[in-house]
C-alpha cells in the first residue's frame, strides 16, 4: 500500500509511543466527580439538576445551551453536592456539577453486553437524534458536537467520511489502544456515520507507525458486511491528523481558507468518536467514559497506563491512581505535547476531550532562551498551512493587524510546528495565537460597518 | 519540581538550535581547514586563530559594552564568520590586517545593522572585499609558506590571475583532477575543492542547508562559461576550470548559503544562485579583477529582500 | 584650464537654477492648503505620540484641536495644564482644567504574600499569559508580572520591582496617558486623581473572589469584609463583588479605612510621616 500524506510543511517529532503496549484498564471510581458544563465547543450546557438530587450514571444532567452545544450526562450514580464555579485546568472558573459517588447504578435501557451488534436498525434521523441525545462530541481534541457535523448544511453533501486514526501527536496511545481492542466497534461506528451522511465512502486513516492497528482495523473491515469502507496508510508526519491535512492526504483536496471541511466534501471524525457513536447508537450508552493515556518521558513504562475513565474524574485522582507525579516531571499536560494544554491546576477535572495526562521532564519541555532570528526559514518550511511564521512574528511585534490579515494569519491551525522547529527558540506560535483574536476583532468591526 | 511549568503549546522542541547549526558549519569547514594547515603550516594556523579569536571577542565586546545586551552575543556564529574570513585571506596576510578585517566584519557589517540575523551583507565576504580594496598588495600576495607536508613551493599569481593576465591559453594544459584535489596558491579556502565539497555534503546530510543555491551557482557558471568557451576557447576559459578554480566552491557552498543573507525559499535560492553565477562569470571574463565570487555574492545579497518578497511557499487552500 | 573651470561652474550653476525653478513650480502646483495653526499647536505638544489623548499622535491631536469648536474633548494628559493653556492661547479657546491624574497599580500581591504554584515558561507577555491561564498564583485577578505595562509606557515611568514582582509607578515621570491601563489584560492599573500634594488613598487589590478564597490566594487581598465601608464618614467606599473601591472624588484622605483594613489592602501614599506612627507605603 502506498502511504498517503499532506503536501505542505510538517515536522517529524520522535513519536515516543511509550505506552502502546499497555492494555486498557478500567479506572476505579473516585469519591467525587466534577462534571464541567463547558466540555465541548460552543455554548456551555445548562444544568437540569439541583443540589441534593439523586442521579444515576448515564442520566442527563445538563441540556445544550445553544445550537452548537451538547447534552451532558452523569458519569456516576450519587447525589448532587453543588453546582457552581470551579477552577478548570487553566485555573479559570467554569460551572461544574459536583456529584458524590454512591454505588454504580445506571439508568435503564443501556446494553452492557459485549456482543457486537452489526445490524444498524436506526434510520438517518434516528441516528443523528441518538448521537445528539447521548452527548457525543468529537474526541480528537476540538470536541465539536458530532450531531452537528453529521448534518451537512443544505446544498452540501459529504463525499467522503474520514475516520481519523492518525494519532499524530507523540506519546498519545488512547486511539491506538481502542483501534486494537475495539476495532469492530469503530468500524461499525464508521458505518453508522456513513449511513447518517447518506452512504458516502469511508476511509480510515492510520499512520504507518502503528502497523498492528492497521492490521486490526483492516481485519475488522474485512470481517464486517459494510461496503465502501477501507483503511488507508498514512505517512508518519505531524500534523497528519489535522483535519485539513488529513483531507489533503486522503482526498487530495484542500479546504479553501475560511471554509469548512464539508465545503470540500469531507467529514472528519476521530476513531474515538466512532466508538462513542457505536456505543450511543447500538448500545444506547451516552458519552460518559473515554480512554486516556498516562504517559511521559520521565515515567517508567511499567507505570504507564491506558485508562477507561468516567468523564468528570478529577485529574488529581488519576495521577494518584497511576502512582503520583513521577520524579523529574516538570510539566503536566492534558493532551499531546504539540497541541495539548499545560495543566496549571491539578485539581481540575477531566472532560469529554481529555486524552492524556502527560508528564514531561524539564530538559525536554523547558522553552529555550529566545535568540535572534537567523532567517533559516525552518518555520516557513514546517508550517503545514504554508504561512510564514517569522513574518507573522514581525507583524505582531509591529502591531500591524492589516498586515497580519494579508499574511493569512487566520489560516493558522495552531499546530505548533513553527515553534517546534525554530532553532532560535523564538516563541512564534505564542505570539501568533493572540494575534488571531485581534484580527477577528478588526474583521468583525469591518463586517459591522457594512 | 515543586512548581510545575505552564506554557502555551507546543511543549516539545526539535533538537536543532542556532548553536548546533553553527557547530555543523564549523565541522563542515574542518576538512578544508585541516588540509590548508597541513599544506601552509603555522602561518595559516596563525591567520585562522587571529581571525576566529578576534571575531568572537569583538562580537562579545560590542554586545556587552556597546549594545548592553550580552545575551545577544552569539559566539558560534562569530566563530563561523572568523573562520570563513580567514579562509578568504592569503596565508601571508599580516595579523593586523586580519584584525582590521575582523573589526570590519563584526563591528561594521554585522553589529551596526543590529547583530545576528539583521545584516544585509555576509560579514566575512564584505570584510574580504574591504581588505582587498584597502590593502591590494598584501591581499594579492600569494606566496606559499612552508607547510607540514612539503611540496615544491609555487609562488606567483593564482590560476585565475594567470588566465586573466595571459588569456585562457595559459591555463589550457591544466590537470583538472589536480585542481580538484589540491591547488596550492590562493587562499586557504581555495586549496582543496574536494575537502570543501566533503563539508558541503555533510551540511546537506545534516539538513543544515538546501542544495538549491549552490547547485544553481554551479549550473549557471558551467552554462555561461560553457557557451563562451564553445564560441572562443582561445580567449575564454572553460566550464571545468571555472568551477574548480578560485573561491567559487567555498563561496557557493559556504558563503552564498549563509541563512541571514540568502533567500528563504528554494525557488528564491535558485534565482539568487543564478544571479551570483552570472555575475561571477561576467567579472571573471570582463572585469578588471581576476576573481568575482565575493563581489557577486555581495551584489546578490542586496537583492535578497526583493527575492523574498517575490517568492513564497504555496499556501494551503490558496492558489 | 581656466575655461574648464569656468565652464564647470557655469554648467553647475545653470543646472542648480533650472532644478530650483522646477522645485519651485512643483511645490506651488501641488501645494496643500493647511491651517498654519496646526503646525503651531503641534510645536507646543510634548511630541511623544503616546496616544494618551485618544488620537494617533501629536499631529493628529493638533488637527483635531484646530477643527473642534472648543477644547472640551481634546485634552493632552501628558502636557497637562501648561500645554493646554498654550494650545488654548493659539486657538483662542478657553483652557480646560483637569485634575492631574496618575497611574495606580491596584495589586499588592507581592512574592511573599502570594505564593507561586506554577512557573510560566511561555513568551514573556501578560497578554499571552492571560489568554493561557489564570496566572502563577491562586489569585486569578492579580498582576501577572510580565511587564506589558512597562513596555507600553513611553515615558519610562513604570518599572518592575524584582523584590515584589509588581510594577512601580514613578510619579514624577507618569503623565497619566493611560497606555498602561490599556496594556494590562487584568485591568489592574487605574488612573486616579493625584490628590493634594500627591496624597491618595486607594484599594490596592482587584480580587473579586469570596474572602476565604481571596485570602488563601494572597495575604494582602481585599476580602470584601466591608469594615472600611463602615468606618468611612464620607460614603467614599463601596463594596461590590467582595471588593472594596474608594471613590477619589469623595475621599477626604482621613485614612481611617487604612487602619481598619485587616489585610492591609488599602494603601495611603505620600502622606507625611508622623512621628511614632508608621504609614503603609507602596
Amino acid at each position: 500500500m502506498s502511504k498517503l500524506t499532506f503536501s505542505i510543511g510538517g515536522v517529524h517529532p520522535d513519536d515516543s509511543k511509550l505506552s502502546k503496549d499497555c492494555a486498557i484498564e478500567v479506572l476505579p471510581l473516585p469519591q467525587t466527580v466534577y462534571v464541567s458544563m463547558n466540555q465541548h465547543l460552543g455554548a456551555p450546557a445548562k444544568p437540569l439538576v439541583t443540589v441534593g438530587d439523586k442521579v444515576l450514571a448515564g442520566q442527563v444532567i445538563a441540556e445544550p445551551g445553544g445550537f452548537i452545544s451538547a447534552y451532558v450526562h452523569s458519569p456516576v450514580s450519587g447525589t448532587v453536592k453543588s453546582i457552581g464555579p470551579r477552577k478548570d485546568l487553566a485555573g479559570n472558573p467554569a460551572v461544574h456539577v459536583e456529584i458524590a459517588v454512591e454505588g454504580d447504578e445506571w439508568v435503564e435501557g443501556i446494553d452492557f453486553s459485549n456482543d457486537i451488534d452489526v445490524n444498524i436498525k436506526l434510520d438517518r434521523e434516528q441516528i443523528i437524534e441518538r448521537v445528539k441525545m447521548c452527548g457525543v462530541v468529537g474526541l480528537g481534541g476540538a470536541t465539536f458536537p458530532t450531531h452537528v457535523k453529521l448534518c451537512p448544511p443544505p446544498g452540501k453533501t459529504a463525499e467522503c467520511l474520514i475516520i481519523n486514526g492518525a494519532e499524530c501527536e507523540p506519546y498519545l496511545t488512547s486511539d491506538y489502544r481502542i483501534m486494537l481492542e475495539k476495532s469492530k466497534e469503530i468500524v461499525i461506528g464508521a458505518a453508522i456515520m456513513q449511513k447518517a451522511l447518506g452512504g458516502c465512502p469511508c476511509v480510515i486513516g492510520i499512520e504507518d507507525n502503528k502497523p498492528e492497528a492497521i492490521a486490526a482495523m483492516s481485519d475488522a473491515v474485512a470481517s464486517l458486511p459494510y461496503e465502501g469502507i477501507r483503511v488507508a496508510v498514512l505517512a508518519k508526519r505531524y500534523p497528519q491528523g489535522g483535519e485539513k491535512q488529513l483531507i489533503n492526504a486522503v482526498m487530495g483536496r484542500e479546504v479553501p481558507p475560511g471554509a469548512l471541511p464539508i465545503d470540500a466534501g469531507a467529514v472528519v471524525q476521530n476513531a474515538g468518536t466512532a466508538l462513542a457513536v457505536y456505543e450511543a447508537v447500538q448500545k444506547n450508552k451516552p458519552l460518559v467514559t473515554n480512554v486516556l493515556t498516562v504517559t511521559g518521558n520521565c515515567l517508567p513504562v511499567s507505570a504507564q497506563h491506558n485508562y477507561l475513565f468516567r468523564i468528570g474524574t478529577p485529574i488529581s485522582f488519576i495521577i494518584e491512581q497511576a502512582g503520583g507525579i513521577p520524579e523529574g516531571a516538570a510539566k503536566v499536560i492534558s493532551g499531546g505535547p504539540m497541541m495539548g494544554k499545560a495543566i496549571a491546576n491539578l485539581d481540575a477535572t477531566t472532560v469529554k476531550g481529555s486524552s492524556s495526562v502527560l508528564y514531561l521532564s524539564e530538559e525536554s519541555t523547558r522553552r529555550w532562551k529566545e535568540s535572534s532570528c537567523i532567517r533559516c526559514g525552518r518555520c516557513a518550511e514546517a508550517c503545514p498551512m504554508g504561512l510564514e511564521p517569522f513574518l507573522l512574528n514581525r507583524l505582531v511585534k509591529a502591531g500591524d493587524l492589516e498586515g497580519l490579515e494579508a499574511a493569512a494569519v487566520m489560516d493558522c491551525i495552531e499546530c505548533g510546528c513553527c515553534l517546534y522547529s525554530c532553532p532560535a527558540g523564538i516563541p512564534l506560535l505564542d505570539r501568533i495565537r493572540p494575534a488571531k483574536g485581534q484580527v477577528i476583532g478588526i474583521l468583525k468591526a469591518r463586517n459591522a460597518k457594512k | 519540581m515543586d512548581k510545575m511549568l505552564v506554557s502555551p503549546s507546543p511543549h516539545i522542541h526539535a533538537k536543532v538550535s542556532t548553536d548546533s547549526l553553527m557547530r555543523d558549519v564549523i565541522i563542515a569547514l574542518c576538512p578544508a581547514i585541516i588540509v590548508s594547515v597541513l599544506f601552509l603550516g603555522w602561518a595559516e594556523l596563525l591567520v585562522l586563530a587571529v581571525s576566529a579569536v578576534s571575531c568572537v571577542a569583538i562580537e562579545w565586546a560590542i554586545c556587552k559594552w556597546v549594545m548592553h545586551k550580552p545575551e545577544l552575543c552569539s559566539c558560534s556564529s562569530a566563530l563561523v564568520t572568523g573562520l570563513l574570513l580567514a579562509m578568504n585571506l592569503p596565508v601571508t596576510t599580516p595579523w593586523w590586517i586580519v584584525l582590521i578585517g575582523a573589526v570590519f566584519a563584526i563591528g561594521v557589517v554585522k553589529m551596526s545593522f543590529g547583530g545576528l540575523g539583521q545584516n544585509i551583507f555576509n560579514p566575512a565576504i564584505a570584510a574580504r572585499v574591504f581588505l582587498l580594496v584597502s590593502f591590494p598588495a598584501q591581499m594579492t600576495d600569494w606566496t606559499v609558506t612552508k607547510g607540514f607536508i612539503s611540496l615544491d613551493a609555487v609562488s606567483g599569481p593564482t590560476l585565475l590571475g594567470l588566465a586573466s593576465e595571459q588569456g585562457a591559453g595559459a591555463v589550457a594544459g591544466l590537470d583538472h583532477l589536480q585542481t580538484l584535489l589540491l591547488n596550492i596558491g590562493g587562499s586557504a579556502g581555495e586549496i582543496s575543492a574536494l575537502a570543501l565539497l566533503a563539508g558541503f555534503v555533510y551540511l546537506l546530510c545534516r539538513r543544515v542547508i538546501k542544495p538549491w543555491i549552490t547547485l544553481s551557482i554551479f549550473a549557471t557558471v558551467a552554462a555561461v562559461s560553457g557557451i563562451f568557451w564553445a564560441v572562443n576557447p582561445e580567449v575564454y576559459t572553460g566550464p571545468l576550470f571555472n568551477l574548480l578554480s578560485g573561491g567559487l566552491i567555498l563561496g557557493a557552498c559556504f558563503m552564498a548559503t549563509d541563512y541571514v543573507t540568502s533567500p528563504m525559499t528554494s525557488w528564491g535560492g535558485v534565482i539568487y544562485g543564478f544571479g551570483i553565477g552570472l555575475l561571477v562569470m561576467m567579472i571573471r571574463y570582463f572585469g578588471s579583477y581576476p576573481e568575482g565570487v565575493s563581489f557577486a555574492i555581495l551584489i546578490m545579497n542586496m537583492t535578497v529582500p526583493l527575492i523574498d518578497r517575490a517568492f513564497h511557499h504555496r499556501q494551503y487552500g490558496r492558489k | 584650464m581656466t575655461s574648464t573651470v569656468i565652464w564647470t561652474i557655469a554648467i553647475l550653476a545653470g543646472l542648480g537654477l533650472v532644478l530650483a525653478l522646477v522645485l519651485f513650480l512643483v511645490a506651488r502646483r501641488f501645494r496643500v492648503e493647511e491651517d498654519p495653526r496646526i503646525d503651531e499647536v503641534e510645536k507646543v505638544m510634548p511630541g511623544a505620540n503616546c496616544g494618551g489623548c485618544g488620537f494617533a499622535g501629536c499631529r493628529a491631536f493638533a488637527e483635531a484641536a484646530v477643527k473642534a469648536p472648543n477644547l472640551d474633548n481634546n485634552y493632552c494628559p501628558v502636557g497637562g495644564e501648561a500645554v493646554m493653556a498654550q494650545v488654548a492661547r493659539i486657538l483662542g479657546y478657553e483652557a480646560v482644567k483637569k485634575t492631574p491624574q496618575v497611574a495606580v497599580v491596584r495589586c499588592n500581591g507581592t512574592c511573599e504574600a502570594r505564593p507561586r504554584v506554577n512557573e510560566y515558561d511561555g513568551a514573556s507577555s501578560c497578554k499571552i499569559k492571560a489568554a493561557l491561564y489564570a496566572g502563577d498564583t491562586l489569585c486569578p485577578f492579580g498582576c501577572l508580572g510580565c511587564g506589558d505595562c512597562v513596555e507600553a509606557c513611553q515615558f519610562g515611568a513604570l518599572s518592575m520591582d524584582p523584590a515584589t514582582g509588581l510594577p512601580v509607578v514613578d510619579e514624577e515621570k507618569c503623565t497619566a496617558c493611560g497606555s498602561c491601563v490599556k496594556a494590562c489584560p487584568k485591568h489592574i492599573i487605574e488612573l486616579r486623581n493625584k490628590g493634594p500634594r500627591s496624597m491618595r488613598v486607594f484599594v490596592s487589590c482587584v480580587n473579586k473572589d469570596k474572602g476565604v478564597v481571596a485570602r488563601k490566594a494572597c495575604a494582602n487581598a481585599c476580602i470584601g469584609c466591608g469594615k472600611c465601608q463602615k468606618v468611612c464618614a464620607h460614603e467614599a467606599i463601596t463594596v461590590e463583588d467582595n471588593l472594596a473601591y474608594i471613590d477619589f472624588a469623595k475621599c477626604k484622605l482621613c485614612k481611617k479605612c487604612v487602619a481598619e483594613c485587616p489585610t492591609g489592602a488599602i494603601h495611603a501614599v505620600n502622606f507625611p510621616v508622623l512621628p511614632k506612627k508608621e504609614v503603609t507605603n507602596e
